[in-house]
């Protein structure tokens, strides 16, 4: 069971979050104005990385915030959890 | 609502009215119902949380996971823009009223869910032990001290977790959960019976 | 014999508190502190199972948690009963009850072990090879045959009465082993106050030090300072430890499961306590002192009962004061032979001979064999053993030759006992576990813990460090390092020094030499598979080149065992028949958990009542009384009908339906999802979510909503009311209820942060009581205060706030059964006794409860559909006949823009339709295909399927609702329904059966 940093309530045990897919991926602000094509990329494309991914959490048996976390999709391990509209954050590779 | 002459309110059941009532005594680990509480949803920016302690009688709390307590009310933080306002024994509806009136237009959510959930009290030197076999936090009085809730797990049920005392805590169930959240509390006890 | 293999002195059995047990049905006699294992063999019997293919006689070969062989059947009877018991690890109890396993009639006399003769006949991959002829017999014929004779203990039939509790704990650092290495670890984390668990297989602590009687560590004998340290470790508050308690699996980010035992050593446990406790440990730090498991040498019949490891023997005799024979034979090929030799010697068991693979074995321990006056033979193999049910006698050869495996005369000498020791590997099964990468260490011949990925550390033997002295500076050094990563106070230093005799390092991996013929020799690599030299070689001239395919081929180190004794010596074998470097052979995967571990704990509490949440309503205690069936709706328990007098299921429903369509009926709607949204922009947030337009809509109104992902599909619908400008009573449906809001939720926080509204779940505020039939508004005229529910203050889809029966309610005037019908909502302590008054008053009026199968029958005859019945996540609202209920003028809601796709709106879609049989009395099966010639060539195109099928008792006939391609282009059209013994004519016709005005609806 992963340990995971919640940006509110800290470090809680994975039972109490669930999954929210890839992070960044803003909902259009005028979908009518979207070509199929792009309309399609932004429903069901997503980058599926080995490594580093930006996803989104949230904490659902807790404070119930969705946030987003980098996390090594190789290791498992995350690498940083930070709240909804602040960048992803700039990380080195060497970092744990 | 139309001025009218009110029948009594008709009796009110608890789905821990049975099983509460048959609860053994085991000092290590009590186990009791708490009572009718009003409890309110509070939802909103800083200064709707500031204006609704004063009307609430209690701060809101501001730091993640903590509750404030005075004259028997409690404030708990349950997220950055949410708070549960707990009174027991109190009627919900005059303190909606007036925490409502106290708001004005500031944006504010106050829904009455006192009858979402039941109140259980789980007290004694073994509490946090038999809490553990089903809440995966660390309930150590260094990580989850006096004055701390959270919203949390109990095995597969969803429970706010509050510790009133070293070895007592508060838990608020859903109502159609207190059943199991009970039998497997009264399970996690019995080797103190 | 009882009793004539214990030393008069010694051990730390408890010699004051004697325990009787019987094996087989024969009665014995053990002490406290003994094993089954160890008090077996203080009777003189070796002889305890049969192996697993071949039921060939087995004995015990170790003394701990590695035993392959040694498999009991341990019975307190009836459910508790567990098969496949390690001896050495069942603790003797006043009136243990074991058997042995995998024999018939008897252990001594077994029937299978024909199949030892049939041997040549079973070789690895024999069942791919072997039973594949006549096709089919396989299942039938052989397969059951096999498992018969092959096979371990049997699980019990009963259910299990014990119970199993699991556990959550936090610590600082967590130590696995209780050996020097475990023990200094401890010491040092626990002295920087750090919160330290300290965990051991065993039933007491200390690892090798339990049979250690010459060591000292600083200045203590090993026994005294082992008292002093754990005395010390269980003084401390920061301290836990935890004896009788496997850590069985290595889970991410520090999670360690452990199964401790509470009750299995106990004569008379107390029913209170559970059987067993599953820790889940999560650590800050992790120390792994799980410590080197002796190796055994692979010769012919290295199985016989009487052949066992030399550290092991050296145990029974030091820590168990049993001689494990009067006469041994060593063969070793490293020092700790040597030392097993000495003591047994010294504890009066007579040594024969030492053959030692090494040419010229050096060292303190070898020498003072000789000093002893003991027969070392450097040089010289055991090449086989003789006996029938225990060794009688070791046959000797002389190695002439470095690789030649060129062999002097054999010579028989005889025995009782021998004691092999190929050297030790390190157990690095957690560290393996943990996701570490081994490394090869070619001088210590084994695999070592290299880079680790979680926050853990390896001291002492399971990282190939056996010196005592340096197995404790390291342990402490690493309890230290382990404290200080998890942030605990600084450690004082402490030199801890031991004085004891070192074993070296030398070993020995593979087969060993021997003038047998091969095809019938067998020497065993794994015991407890059955797995011979000879199947491993074998695997390799078929071709099998990496050992994880050697490892499923013949499977060696498969199963319980996990390679413990036998994964280093498959790989000497495998290497050396390949002429290939260890390591480029590769290393199985360790798997938890460690050792066998028992289904309850993984169940602990969730069983019976309590394996989910039953959720029940505030008028559940009622319908249960009255009787009524009930089914499960997500985790709800729903009334589905209410029998009375011996009705089924059609009979009530059909009644039900009447009553409702008639009179009156009372149905308990309190599981429906209800979601409470609040703000200043409570209405433009409706907008977003739902396809419907909601600015209009005023206070006191109710409106039917839908609700679409953003692919379009329909996801979940309800009716909504408008209890204020900035407040809104949602409902969702039963199973929706959760997803719903979560969906809510995600677009409310990430992408309309901005919208000053908040969403409150309320699904177990209300109780809600349906009351719907033409007599509805006069049940609850007189009940009903503070509202005017007349037909013209409260119109259809109308919302009030008043009081009920005394309570408090939101009074719902809605239909979903197409006749006059409220649903009143009062806070759930009140659920129950005003649903009990309504229905008091409606017994005037006829009133019937009715359940969720005839208000399935009625929304159905009205057309009405059930998101995830007649949607199946690929509708539109217009494929569903809900294109009215899409704001076409809003700019924007969630599916909007998919909607707007070309296929979103293709005349071939799938559309909702009403479904009637030719022949009325026919119900067609949910599920079934429409097509419109069932005798079309294969494949017959499908165009659509039945997805709600009911007897309609109001119309006498049956009435089915469907999805079909271009379906209300077809309505008046004849299909058919093929079902495998008939072809069913359909007519599609509109949705709506009943009422298609809706004018009883106004009523």
């Amino acid at each position: 069971m992963l340990i995971i940093n919640c940006p509110w309530c800290g470090d809680r045990p994975e039972i109490e979050f669930r999954y929210g897919g890839e992070a960044h991926i803003a909902r259009p602000a005028d979908p009518a104005t979207l070509s199929d094509e792009e309309w399609a990329e932004f429903l069901y494309n997503r980058t599926n990385p080995k490594g580093r991914h930006a996803e989104r959490w949230r904490h659902i048996h807790g404070c119930g915030r969705f946030f987003n976390a980098v996390r090594d999709t190789v290791s498992d391990f995350f690498v940083a959890t930070y709240k909804p509209g602040e960048p992803r954050p700039d990380l080195k590779e060497t970092q744990p | 609502m139309l001025d009218i002459s009110r029948r009594p309110l008709p009796p009110a059941a608890s789905p821990l009215d049975a099983l509460a009532g048959a609860a053994k005594a085991v000092p290590a680990a009590s186990l009791r119902a708490l009572p009718a509480s009003a409890r309110l949803a509070f939802r909103g920016g800083e200064r709707a949380a500031g204006l609704a302690g004063i009307a609430f009688g209690v701060e809101l709390p501001r730091e993640a996971c903590r509750f404030n307590t005075a004259s028997g009310k409690l404030a708990l933080w349950l997220g950055p823009d949410e708070w549960v306002l707990l009174a027991p024994g109190l009627d919900p509806a005059p303190l909606f009223e007036g925490i409502e009136a106290s708001l004005g237009s500031e944006p504010h959510a106050l829904v009455d869910i006192s009858s979402r959930s039941v109140g259980i009290e789980l007290s004694g030197a073994r509490a946090a032990f038999v809490l553990n076999q089903g809440c995966p936090l660390d309930l150590s009085t260094a990580a989850f001290p006096v004055g701390m809730c959270t919203r949390t797990i109990f095995a597969k049920s969803e429970i706010v977790l509050i510790r009133t005392a070293p070895d007592a805590f508060q838990i608020d169930v859903w109502r159609s959960f207190a059943a199991y959240v009970w039998g497997l509390l009264e399970e996690a006890r019995r080797e103190f019976e | 014999m009882s009793g004539s293999f214990r030393t008069p002195v010694g051990g730390r059995i408890d010699r004051l508190n004697p325990v009787s047990f019987s094996f087989d049905g024969h009665f014995y006699r053990g002490f406290k502190g003994d094993t089954l294992a160890s008090a077996l063999l203080a009777n003189g019997v070796h002889l305890i199972g049969r192996s697993f293919k071949y039921h060939r006689p087995r004995g015990v070969i170790s003394a701990g948690s590695d035993e392959p062989n040694a498999l009991v059947d341990v019975s307190r009877g009836g459910g508790r009963t567990t098969p496949n018991l390690r001896a050495t690890q069942v603790e003797l109890y006043e009136g243990l009850a074991a058997e042995s396993q995998n024999r018939w009639p008897s252990l001594s006399f077994d029937a299978g072990a024909m199949n030892d003769l049939a041997a040549p006949f079973l070789p690895a991959g024999f069942y791919y090879k072997t039973f594949m002829w006549p096709a089919g017999a396989w299942k039938r014929f052989y397969e059951p045959k096999i498992r018969a004779m092959a096979g371990l203990g049997r699980a019990p039939v009963e259910a299990d009465p014990d119970r199993y509790t699991q556990h959550y704990a936090h610590s600082d650092v967590l130590v696995v082993g209780s050996g020097p290495a475990g023990l200094a670890a401890a010491l040092a984390a626990a002295a920087s106050g750090a919160k330290v668990i300290l965990v051991d297989e065993q039933a007491e602590l200390g690892g090798s030090l339990l049979a250690e009687t010459e060591a000292t560590i600083e200045g203590k004998p090993a026994k005294d300072w082992l008292a002093d340290t754990v005395a010390a470790l269980a003084a401390r508050d920061n301290v836990t430890l935890m004896t009788r308690t496997t850590a069985f699996g290595y889970f991410p980010h520090n999670m360690i499961a452990l199964a401790e035992r509470v009750t299995e050593h106990l004569p008379n446990p107390a029913a209170t306590l559970p059987r067993e406790r599953l820790w889940q440990v999560r650590a800050k730090e992790v120390v792994l002192a799980t410590g080197a498991l002796e190796r055994p040498l692979v010769f012919p019949d290295n199985d016989r009962p009487g052949v066992m490891l030399a550290d092991a023997g050296r145990t029974y005799l030091n820590r168990y004061g049993v001689q494990p024979g009067r006469r041994a034979v060593v063969f070793t090929a490293c020092d700790a032979g040597y030392r097993a030799a000495l003591d047994l010697a010294a504890g009066g068991v007579t040594i024969a001979a030492i053959a030692d693979l090494r040419a010229a074995p050096k060292g303190e321990l070898p020498a003072r064999a000789l000093a002893a006056g003991i027969d070392v033979r450097p040089g010289t193999a055991v090449v086989g053993t003789k006996g029938r049910l225990r060794v009688s006698a070791a046959e000797l050869a002389k190695l002439r030759g470095e690789a030649a495996h060129g062999l002097g005369p054999v010579e028989r000498i005889a025995c009782d006992v021998v004691l092999m020791s190929g050297g030790f590997t390190p157990s690095v099964h957690l560290f393996s576990q943990s996701r570490g990468k081994l490394a090869y260490d070619p001088a210590l011949q084994c695999y070592v813990p290299g880079a680790s990925v979680e926050r853990e550390r390896s001291t002492g033997a399971c990282r190939g460090i056996y010196g005592l002295t340096a197995v404790l500076e390291d342990g402490y050094a690493k309890g230290e390092a382990a404290a200080h990563a998890a942030g605990g106070g600084p450690v004082p230093a402490r030199e801890l020094t031991a004085e004891a005799t070192d074993t070296g390092t030398d070993g020995f991996i593979g087969a060993t030499p021997h003038p047998r013929n091969p095809a019938f020799a067998k020497a065993f690599v794994d015991w407890q598979n059955d797995v011979t030299s000879k199947d491993i070689k074998l695997a390799t001239r078929e071709g099998f080149r990496s050992i994880e395919h050697v490892k499923r081929y013949t499977t060696t180190g498969m199963a319980t065992d996990q390679g413990k004794t036998s994964n280093m010596n498959a790989l000497g074998i495998v290497s050396e028949a390949l002429k290939t470097p260890v390591p480029q052979i590769g290393l199985t995967t360790f798997r938890p958990p460690f050792t066998p571990t028992t289904f309850g704990i993984f169940a602990g509490a969730a069983r019976g009542d309590l394996f989910d949440p039953v959720r029940t309503t505030p008028i559940h205690g009622w319908a249960a009384e009255r009787g009524a069936a009930f089914e499960d709706v997500a985790m709800w328990k729903r009334a589905h009908y209410f029998p009375k007098g011996g009705e089924d299921m059609h009979a009530a429903v059909a009644r039900e339906c009447r009553a409702v369509r008639t009179n009156v009926g009372i149905f308990d709607a309190s599981t429906l999802g209800k979601i409470e949204i609040v703000g200043p922009d409570a209405a433009e947030f409706m907008n977003r979510i739902y396809t419907n337009a909601w600015s209009k809509l005023e206070p006191g109104r109710l409106r039917y909503g839908v609700m679409l992902r953003e692919d379009g599909f329909v996801t979940d619908d309800g009716v909504i009311g408008r209890m204020a400008p900035d407040r809104f009573h949602v409902t969702t449906t039963t199973g929706g209820a959760p997803r719903v809001l979560a969906m809510m939720e995600d677009y409310l926080q990430t992408e309309w942060p901005d919208l000053k509204v908040w969403l409150t779940s309320t699904t177990e505020q209300w109780a809600v009581i349906a009351v719907q039939g033409p007599k509805a508004r006069e049940v609850l005229a007189p009940l009903v205060e503070g509202i005017d529910i007349s037909k013209e203050a409260m119109p259809h889809m109308s919302v009030r706030e008043g009081r009920i029966c005394g309570a408090p309610t939101r009074l719902f005037r809605v239909s979903f059964t197409g006749e006059l019908g409220f649903e009143v909502n009062v806070p759930a302590e009140y659920g129950r006794a005003v649903w009990e008054q309504i229905y008091a008053e409606g017994e005037r009026h006829g009133i019937c409860p009715y359940g969720t199968e005839t208000m399935h029958v009625l929304r159905a005859e009205k057309g009405y559909i059930i998101v995830g019945q007649e949607t199946d996540g690929t509708a539109t609202p217009d494929d569903v006949g809900l294109g009215w209920a899409v704001g076409k003028a809003k700019k924007d809601f969630v599916g909007k823009r998919s909607l707007a796709r070309a296929a979103m709106s293709a005349p071939d879609r799938k559309q909702l339709v009403g479904v009637l049989t030719t022949d009325p009395n026919v119900v067609l099966e949910e599920g079934a295909q429409i097509v419109a010639d069932p005798e079309a060539p294969v494949p017959v195109p499908m165009l659509g399927h039945v997805t709600s099928s009911y007897h309609s008792a109001v119309l006498g006939r049956s009435i089915a609702l469907a999805v079909v391609k271009g379906g209300r282009a077809r309505i008046g059209s004849k299909l058919v329904v093929p079902m495998p013994d008939r072809a069913i004519e359909i007519e599609i016709t509109d949705p709506i059966f009943y009422d298609p005005k809706g004018e009883r609806l106004d009523a």
